[in-house]
């Protein structure tokens, strides 16, 4: 998996993986601490459920205006000094990058984690025209050495135990070799691998958080201080944002400062946060590039139900809440955009005509967890079954959908569900493995592709019913 | 491949997309209780403690005795252009930024003593605006020991609060940086790790007023 685009519908995809016990475990353990964690830090202000009313009203006051947003921070960068570029579509925006670096002849570059770099796949085409992207957030490091893709939108490793990171950066680490498995001594030489980079490299490329239009400011939230080397040290920074990040005014940053880091790393506040507006001489790169991406956002935006999806801002406090995820892991979902978001977000983006993205809504017992957990109040059940109709639509008339009328005709009156439940224990013989059925054949093994099925009982309770009356009288 | 085009084209989709779409109104700022002056600062001094970062409160004349005792035997010390001399004490070799260092000169010190802009308490956040008591954005960056100099005055308890006290800064160009302990990973089977890229430990000086009598 790289970019956006699944390889596999997600059944296919999810059963590999719910076959991992190892994976399940390890996904078990993260999303269960996160999850209670996130719970104290949320506990602590009273007014948590006033403040994602504020986060989610802001957030779409600024996509209702969204061409007189961007029009606005495109000004307010430039007149700090920035460039700005739009960019309709991924190759877009990874060219923009690409004509960049190759004005500075770099043939290195250095990276703080950014989805929507992924989300372009930008790493593959600068190693293809001869530049290499160096991760610097630790997990996203883990991820490049190991040539693996990220598995969580807040910690991409995840899936990766203290073991095989050991094992990973004695084999790939310049000049380490004999590291313990102890966490602080694998960071540790993650930092002394990458402090030289840090320091003379030439140009880094970033994600965006938030951007304000009235101020021209861009922000990136993170933890480790790898972001602020990238933003402050190179001569040259590209910031790569969605359309949908920006907001109108200074103080409408402030609600999802406090939204952000208790609904994603459970946190009060992350340990930085850097803001800068264009370019401030004597202070950080010289020379910054925004790239405004729309790679199907606007399609998105367009929609009345699915918009709401636009305002996500990354906490990733869906995933860690959610049953289908906790079993599954990131990798399932075959997109950069993983778990509930990723199961509404990659489909629109893709355009629901797309085979594979488009078995994503189905990811989801419909639990409503995830639009609790939301911060700001994206209701993804609701979105979720929206497109799942959507879906239905684009197929027409299916084997699924004449066999959801046949269930329907036969359940309409008691003597033709009480025929089919009789002609069914007959047929149920040949499929019954150990007491239970595994697999059912043809359009009905959609059912048991996720599931076990339990067998018919010899007896249904209608007949139980009428032997009793009939032995009593 | 052109710009222009593709602005263009960009600014049509999103205007066919909401047309007719009514912006809300936005709800007012919800506020927490609010705290007296003693408290808030107890609270600055757990959220910041919470970090497993260190914390003094000291007069203002004990404010050098405070930085020495958490340089901890540091001796190459980065100092910003518009730190008040008064807060350092003697003895240490001092790395002025001006001319601006480099890279390596920055790498080359133990250790960055500065004022900031604002700090909250509510979140144990420090925010340096770069005024020249705190300096540009490296020299936070790179020692490996940052000690903060806060006036008790500037500690306000929300996050409102701070985003709008540095409003005026964010105006006039300036760069921000929030801080809230120090640098940490919890990327390896979610143990935190503190001290991977930034400042490893982080300490904390609040400065009070002696009343005048």
């Amino acid at each position: 998996m790289s970019g956006l685009h699944p390889s596999k519908p997600f059944p296919e995809a999810a059963r590999d993986k719910v076959n991992q016990p190892q994976l399940r475990a390890n996904l078990r353990k993260v999303t269960h601490t996160i999850r209670e964690k996130r719970l104290r830090a949320v506990g602590e202000l009273p007014h948590w459920e006033e403040l994602r009313l504020l986060g989610e009203a802001t957030k779409d006051a600024s996509l209702a205006n969204l061409s007189d947003r961007l029009l606005q921070l495109e000004a307010s960068v430039k007149a700090r000094g920035g460039q700005v570029h739009w960019a309709r579509d991924a190759a877009e925006a990874r060219e923009i990058v690409v004509r960049i670096a190759q004005a500075h002849q770099v043939d290195e570059l250095i990276k703080v984690k950014s989805i929507t770099s992924d989300e372009i796949e930008l790493n593959a085409t600068l190693q293809e025209r001869g530049i290499h992207a160096i991760e610097t957030d630790l997990a996203e490091l883990i991820v490049q050495l190991s040539h693996d893709t990220p598995s969580h939108i807040l910690v991409p490793a995840i899936h990766r135990n203290r073991a095989e990171i050991q094992a990973l950066f004695n084999r790939e680490l310049p000049g380490e070799g004999g590291l313990s498995d102890s966490p602080a001594e694998l960071a540790g030489a993650a930092r002394r691998y990458l402090r030289h980079k840090f320091l003379t490299t030439k140009m880094a490329v970033s994600g965006v958080n938030f951007a304000v239009a009235e101020t021209g400011t861009v922000c990136v939230v993170e933890s480790e201080g790898n972001g602020r080397m990238c933003l402050t040290l190179p001569e040259v920074l590209v910031s790569i944002m969605g359309i949908e990040k920006v907001l109108e005014r200074w103080e409408d940053l402030s609600v999802f400062m406090e939204l952000l880091p208790r609904s994603s790393t459970a946190e009060r506040m992350n340990p930085y946060t850097s803001f800068w507006s264009g370019v401030t001489p004597g202070d950080g790169p010289q020379e910054f590039h925004l790239i405004l991406l729309d790679n199907g956002r606007t399609e998105v935006l367009a929609d009345a139900t699915g918009r709401q999806t636009l305002r996500c801002i990354r906490c990733s406090a869906c995933l860690n809440v959610c049953p289908v995820y906790e079993r599954t892991g990131g990798h399932a979902y075959g997109s950069v955009y993983p778990g509930p978001i990723g199961a509404i977000l990659t489909p629109q983006l893709l355009g629901m005509q797309d085979k594979n993205a488009n078995t994503l809504p189905g990811a989801s017992s419909l639990c409503g967890a995830c639009f609790d957990a939301c911060p700001v109040r994206i209701n993804i059940p609701q979105v979720l079954i929206y497109l799942r109709g959507e879906v239905t639509a684009e197929k027409g008339v299916t084997a699924e959908a004449l066999a959801m009328k046949t269930v329907g005709y036969a359940m309409s009156s008691g003597w033709r569900f009480e025929g089919a439940l009789k002609l069914a224990r007959v047929g149920q013989g040949p499929l019954v493995k150990g007491g239970e059925i595994t697999s059912l054949p043809g359009l009905l093994g959609g059912w048991t592709q996720s599931r076990d099925l339990k067998t018919l009982p010899p007896q249904s309770f209608r007949e139980w019913w009428k032997e009793r009356e009939r032995d009593s009288e | 491949m052109s710009n222009a085009e593709a602005r263009l084209e960009m600014l049509t989709r999103i205007n066919r997309a909401v047309a007719g779409v009514q912006a809300p109104a936005l709800p007012t700022y919800p506020q927490g209780e609010r705290l007296e002056r003693g408290a808030l600062l107890h609270q600055f001094q757990d959220r910041i403690e919470d970090y497993r970062a260190s914390f003094m409160r000291v007069p203002v004349a004990d404010v050098a005795g405070a930085v020495a005792s958490a340089l901890a035997g540091a001796k190459r010390v980065l100092i910003p252009t518009g730190l008040n001399p008064d807060f350092l004490p003697a003895g240490l070799e001092l790395l002025r930024d001006d001319p601006p260092l480099s890279h390596a000169g920055l790498d080359g010190a133990e250790a960055v003593v500065t004022g900031c802009a604002v700090a909250i308490s509510e979140t144990g956040t420090i925010i340096l605006d770069h005024a020249p008591d705190q300096g540009r954005r490296a020299l936070t960056l790179i020692p490996d020991l940052h000690i903060c100099i806060i006036r008790a005055e500037q500690v306000v308890q929300s996050v409102l609060e701070g985003v709008q006290l540095v409003e005026a800064s964010v105006q006039a160009g300036q760069p921000l940086t929030w801080i809230s302990g120090g640098s940490a990973t919890s990327d390896i089977e979610l143990v935190r790790v503190e001290g991977v890229h930034g400042p490893r430990r982080l300490c904390v000086v609040v400065v009070e007023q002696i009343p005048a009598h």
